[in-house]
């Protein structure tokens, strides 16, 4: 699948993060959370630059961006609200609140709202489990939330 | 004026970050001199954000605060509105043995004069005048056993990894710390990041590696921001690096992020992880310590366990060892989440009972309601009903009730609780986190969550299906994802056969998830 085009930089930007880890043992992991930080993705024309330079298979590359839930090969919306699925937020009513924000924005579990503004998305702990349900938004950790304090965390991240 | 507040996440989460502001601003405001102090969390996350002021009588605590209770704190301290008292003397803090925690909260966590001030850094100096194979017999003989879960003795992994032949070895600290109901490793982290540091720094000398990792969850962004300023910190003083305190013998540490997979807090995944491949789970043998980061000898340690070597360093073996219950040595950070009316971090000897956790120190539901069920452990452990809440807290005692004690996460569910939903959700939780190598893990997860959705449509001949499932998952999967997903399922069928027998509610029935909920396959083709 072909991912959208790429400003022509790109393969420097890319080369260049790549010599910043140069000196890491098992660098893969922070090159690719140094790319997605930079694109806010791990753009498809990145793979063949990063095997080439770890003299690994594209194949690889592609296995390990694809083996974890933190990277992405699209771009999210413009703002990312991660709450909390796990236990302890269940206990305290976690349910309603992932209801009540799907409701809401109008998408699913890793879904993007049609004005591209907020993507949704599970997370299984944010280490606030004696003051959940937790969230987590634009990477501020919020806690205690229901369905009217999640209303109001959407609320402050459009648009 | 000296004034703590806690700059832990949850704090954080509760609004310390506006309080501190508030705090400021008014202190600018009245033209006093303000000492601001961001701590770590005292464990009290009913009371976060807990605000302390430094007195000639001792720390006195306020909570929870506001950033509109910022003004009365410069006023009559007894009068305010959220006084609490002597940080000390509250119930919560007397009750403990803080001996891996003792520092967290107390002090500056970036503050290393501050820290060897309050004990920090003698367990180091004495294990630099000990022999590697003296080092690591302290911490054999003080019966530290490997908090993470699974309870392997601390000790002999380290003479395992001192044993080993190999010209470079590792300190590996697994900070994935990803089971819900757990912080313990965040909080430490957090709140005094210099322990966790000295730890391994000892783990170094006693088994002669010289190369550290901390490999923290991203969802952790605090504590990667405290780890990352406290190695940087403690090399520029000579605590890490090419010669420890002066001594001669290196050892160094490198802060690694993960990428949101549950199955990298497994050891042989996250070595896989922080090689940058794939965090899939590798065959044992070989063990780690033989060959684990790149094939190298290499102990892999949990937060805990290498932030309470110091302690056993500082004040020896036989203190250590003259806690506890039967052969859990020592204190355990207990976790106490969920529906609870007084969560937090709570450390003490193993041996309180699941009863005294949860009804005394947790002072039951915070929804006033009874309590239904406890999952001790992780979203791995298994469910408990009040009828076992006499089991004391120990490896060997939750075995023999057919649970476990994990990374000692404690969450409480009310009678709102529906097991059946609890039962389907841990097979769908696996189902998405199976990295995918053990096919009763990565398949019958999926066919766990169809067979419970089965019994929730009242098709009791389901039933024996599922218990057959769960029994090839627990011999069929090499980790404990796959192999103790059957805990929570068993114990819920087990303790609340009601839930599963109930006639089906049109509501109740889950749908199934929406294919988006289970892992991303390997598109067919590029």
């Amino acid at each position: 699948m072909p991912g959208p085009s790429e400003p022509a930089d790109t393969d420097a930007e890319v080369r260049a993060i790549i010599a910043r880890h140069a000196g890491l043992e098992g660098p893969l992991l922070p090159i690719l959370h140094a790319v997605q930080h930079a694109f806010g993705h791990v753009p498809q024309t990145a793979l063949p630059v990063i095997a080439a330079a770890l003299n690994i298979s594209r194949a690889e590359v592609h296995g390990v961006v694809s083996f974890y839930h933190d990277f992405r090969d699209a771009p999210a919306g413009r703002h990312v609200l991660k709450l909390c699925r796990a236990e302890a937020c269940q206990a305290m009513g976690g349910e309603a609140v992932a209801s009540a924000a799907q409701a809401m924005l109008g998408v699913g579990w890793h879904g993007t709202t049609r004005d591209g503004a907020v993507t949704l998305e599970p997370v299984f702990c944010l280490g606030l489990c004696a003051c959940g349900p937790a969230a987590m938004a634009d990477g501020r950790l919020v806690a205690r939330l229901d369905a009217a304090r999640v209303g109001a965390l959407i609320e402050g991240l459009a648009p | 004026m000296k004034v703590f507040v806690p700059r832990d996440a949850a704090a954080r989460a509760l609004g310390a970050d506006a309080v501190a502001d508030a705090l400021r601003d008014e202190a600018v405001r009245r033209g006093v001199t303000l000492s601001l102090v961001r701590n770590g969390s005292r464990g009290m996350v009913w009371l976060e954000p807990l605000v302390e002021v430094d007195t000639p009588r001792g720390r006195l605590a306020f909570g929870p605060f506001e950033a509109g209770d910022a003004a009365a704190l410069f006023g009559d301290l007894a009068a305010h509105p959220k006084a609490l008292g002597p940080t000390d003397a509250l119930p919560w803090m007397k009750r403990q043995t803080r001996l891996t925690f003792a520092r967290v909260g107390v002090i500056d966590p970036l503050d290393l004069a501050d820290y060897a001030a309050h004990g920090g850094l003698v367990g180091l100096r004495r294990a630099l005048a000990m022999t590697p194979a003296e080092i690591v017999a302290e911490v054999t003989d003080s019966g530290l056993r490997g908090r993470g879960g699974a309870g392997f003795p601390t000790g002999i992994k380290w003479r395992t990894v001192a044993e080993a032949p190999g010209p470079q070895k590792h300190v590996v600290c697994n900070a994935d710390e990803g089971d819900s109901g757990t912080f313990a490793d965040r909080m430490l982290m957090e709140g005094d990041p210099f322990t966790l540091i000295e730890g391994m720094a000892i783990a170094g000398l006693a088994t002669g590696a010289t190369i550290g990792y901390v490999y923290i969850r991203s969802e952790y962004p605090d504590a990667i921001e405290v780890m990352h300023a406290a190695v940087a910190i403690a090399r520029d003083a000579g605590v890490l690096g090419p010669s420890l305190l002066g001594s001669g013998s290196a050892f160094d540490i490198e802060i690694r992020v993960g990428a949101g997979a549950y199955v990298c807090g497994e050891e042989t995944s996250l070595l896989n992880s922080l090689e940058g491949k794939r965090g899939v789970v590798r065959a044992k043998p070989p063990l780690p310590a033989l060959q684990g980061f790149m094939g190298r000898p290499t102990v892999v340690n949990n937060v805990i366990s290498l932030a309470t070597v110091p302690v056993i360093l500082e004040r020896g073996a036989a203190f250590y060892k003259d806690f506890g219950l039967g052969r859990s040595r020592g204190t355990i950070p207990l976790q106490i989440a969920g529906n609870v009316r007084h969560g937090g971090l709570f450390e003490a000897a193993f041996g309180l009972t699941l009863g005294e956790i949860v009804d005394d120190i947790g002072g039951g539901a915070a929804s006033g309601r009874p309590v239904k069920a406890v999952q001790v452990g992780g979203p791995l452990g298994a469910y408990f009903p009040r009828a076992l809440f006499d089991t004391p807290f120990g490896f060997e005692e939750y075995a023999a009730k057919d649970g476990l004690i994990g990374h000692a996460g404690i969450v409480v569910f009310d009678d709102s609780a529906d097991m059946l939903r609890m039962a389907r959700f841990a097979m769908e939780f696996c189902a998405i986190e199976s990295c995918g190598k053990c096919t009763p893990c990565r398949i019958g997860a999926v066919r766990g969550v169809e067979t419970v959705d089965r019994i929730a449509r009242g098709d009791a001949a389901a039933v024996p299906l599922l218990i057959d499932l769960c029994a090839t998952m627990r011999a069929g999967s090499l980790c404990a994802l796959g192999g103790f997903t059957p805990y929570p399922v068993m114990s819920a069928l087990t303790h609340f056969p009601d839930d599963f027998a109930a006639p089906p509610q049109s509501d109740r029935y889950a749908r199934p998830p929406k294919a988006d909920q289970y892992p991303r396959l390997p598109e067919a083709a590029a």
